[in-house]
């Protein structure tokens, strides 16, 4: 598993990056209430904003973690949005996407350093 | 934090695993381990236990009359023992802050928002004499359909109360000021105590199976499904009494001799209506609509017609709603606006307020 600073993790599936949000995030977060995931087969860059979380008090943001394709998104988010609370780092994955270069994922913390990251 | 001012049950907070967030120039509870959903619905269903000693409290000891030439309510008319919600207006008719007034015998007691109170403070001295902040004294307010219950096992005289009286009463040789109010939409209480005495009384109720501590998430989330207006997003000086809805707050009496700042703009806005109302709108689908956001006629017209001014997910109706202002002619209920969230149009529907029934006990 890997993280990025904006406390999404990611982890390989085969050829595909699955990501998420750490538990550190969901719970900053607190009641997840309402999720929008990304169009299936769009091209993202690094850096855009690609799902919306918005939690009882406020909104953010996924961020793109790396340039690819979205493949897959987790449709069980926009029927139970509490799953992101309750499983974050399981069930309540957010997308998969194909990414030309595993080899990127290597600039991301591993979970020693992301520990450190979030003290 | 370092600059924030601290309420007398910091600690407390911070031991009941609090996390804490500036508001309003203080350090302050905005969400508790149970978090605000869980704070929301345990208030709903039981009773919430808020600190609120952020907020301004202020003796006047002024005839009736005198705060008459602030604000558009009818204080001569205010009984002993009763309490009143009211606003500050300005020369143009917006409003300078809202407050609660209590009639308590030999004098007046204010309650004013947190962020306004340097301010409220400075335009009573400046029109009023015997002005008197108070800064030793917590206010606490216990809100929710089992409030009553939990608060009467130390304090027996609350039974005796109903919406909108104040008391004094005594616990354990501590005056108590109480009020039967709150801005929850439940049944509840506020009470003034001294500071010293704030932490045992807050212990006493937070020891019993009803009573849970509620951070600032949840009374924003609590106060929005009442549809009950937060200053400085609902209201401002931009805004009338008339386009905020709160014309029932004006009594007759000073809706007929006007003699309050912004009497002209208010009195005509009575008499002939506002040009735009403060109305609540239940989003279609299940995005929130956040303060800020731009309303619109029709999905493809060009210029807003009015805005979200606040907003957010209503634990009680699982379901986004939101405040904002619009034209008249669009805020008949079951009118479709739309809402420009994200570049995209979503339709929202007028709906009369408040968003779930108030269980005040009148």
């Amino acid at each position: 598993m890997k993280y990025t600073e904006e406390h999404e993790w990611l982890r390989v599936e085969g050829d595909l990056v699955v990501v998420g949000i750490t538990e550190h995030a969901a719970e900053q977060l607190g009641d997840v209430v309402f999720v929008e995931l990304p169009e299936l087969e769009t091209q993202v860059a690094k850096g855009d904003e690609i799902c919306v979380i918005e939690s009882v008090k406020a909104a953010s943001d996924i961020l793109a973690p790396l340039d690819g394709e979205i493949v897959e998104t987790n449709e069980a988010l926009i029927d139970n949005p509490a799953l992101v609370n309750e499983d974050p780092t399981g069930d309540a994955w957010f997308f998969k996407m194909k990414i030309a270069d595993m080899a990127e994922l290597d600039s991301y913390m591993d979970e020693d350093a992301y520990k450190d990251f979030i003290g | 934090m370092t600059d924030l001012q601290r309420t007398c049950l910091h600690d407390l907070h911070v031991e009941l695993g609090a996390r804490m967030v500036p508001f309003a120039g203080y350090e302050m509870p905005v969400q508790y381990p149970m978090g605000v959903m869980g704070e929301h619905q345990h208030t709903r269903a039981q009773a919430g236990l808020f600190d609120v000693s952020h907020m301004g409290q202020v003796i006047l000891r002024a005839p009736a009359e005198a705060l008459e030439a602030l604000v558009p309510m009818d204080i001569a008319g205010l009984a002993e023992g009763r309490q009143r919600y009211a606003f500050f207006t300005d020369d143009s008719g917006g409003i300078l802050d809202d407050l609660m007034v209590a009639n308590r015998g030999d004098h007046l007691f204010l309650v004013v928002n947190a962020a306004c109170k340097d301010a409220d403070i400075a335009h009573l001295r400046a029109h009023l004499d015997g002005v008197e902040p108070i800064t030793d004294r917590a206010l606490l307010a216990l809100q929710g359909p089992m409030a009553e219950k939990a608060l009467a096992r130390l304090v027996p005289g609350v039974t005796e109360m109903r919406f909108m009286d104040v008391r004094s009463l005594d616990w354990d040789g501590t005056g108590l000021w109480i009020s039967r109010s709150g801005y929850t939409g439940e049944d509840g209480f506020e009470i003034s105590l001294p500071e010293p005495r704030a932490e045992a009384f807050a212990r006493a109720l937070l020891a019993m199976d009803e009573v849970a501590p509620i951070g600032l998430g949840a009374r924003d989330s609590l106060r929005l499904e009442a549809g009950l207006c937060l200053y400085g997003h609902d209201i401002d000086t931009t805004t009338s009494p008339v386009e905020a809805g709160l014309t029932w707050a004006i009594q007759k009496r000073r809706r007929a001799e006007g003699g309050f700042p912004g009497a002209d703009r208010i009195q005509r806005e009575l008499s002939d209506g506002p040009d735009r109302l403060r109305v609540g709108l239940r989003p279609e689908g299940r995005a929130p609509m956040r303060e800020g956001t731009k309303l619109f006629a029709a999905e493809d017209s060009a210029e807003p017609v009015g805005a979200i001014t606040s907003g957010g997910f209503g634990p009680s109706l699982q379901a986004p709603i939101a405040m904002g202002y619009l034209p008249v002619d669009l805020t008949k209920p079951e009118t479709v606006v739309w809402a420009e969230l994200r570049g995209k149009r979503l339709p929202a529907r007028v709906v009369s307020l408040p968003f779930r029934p108030s269980t005040y006990r009148k």
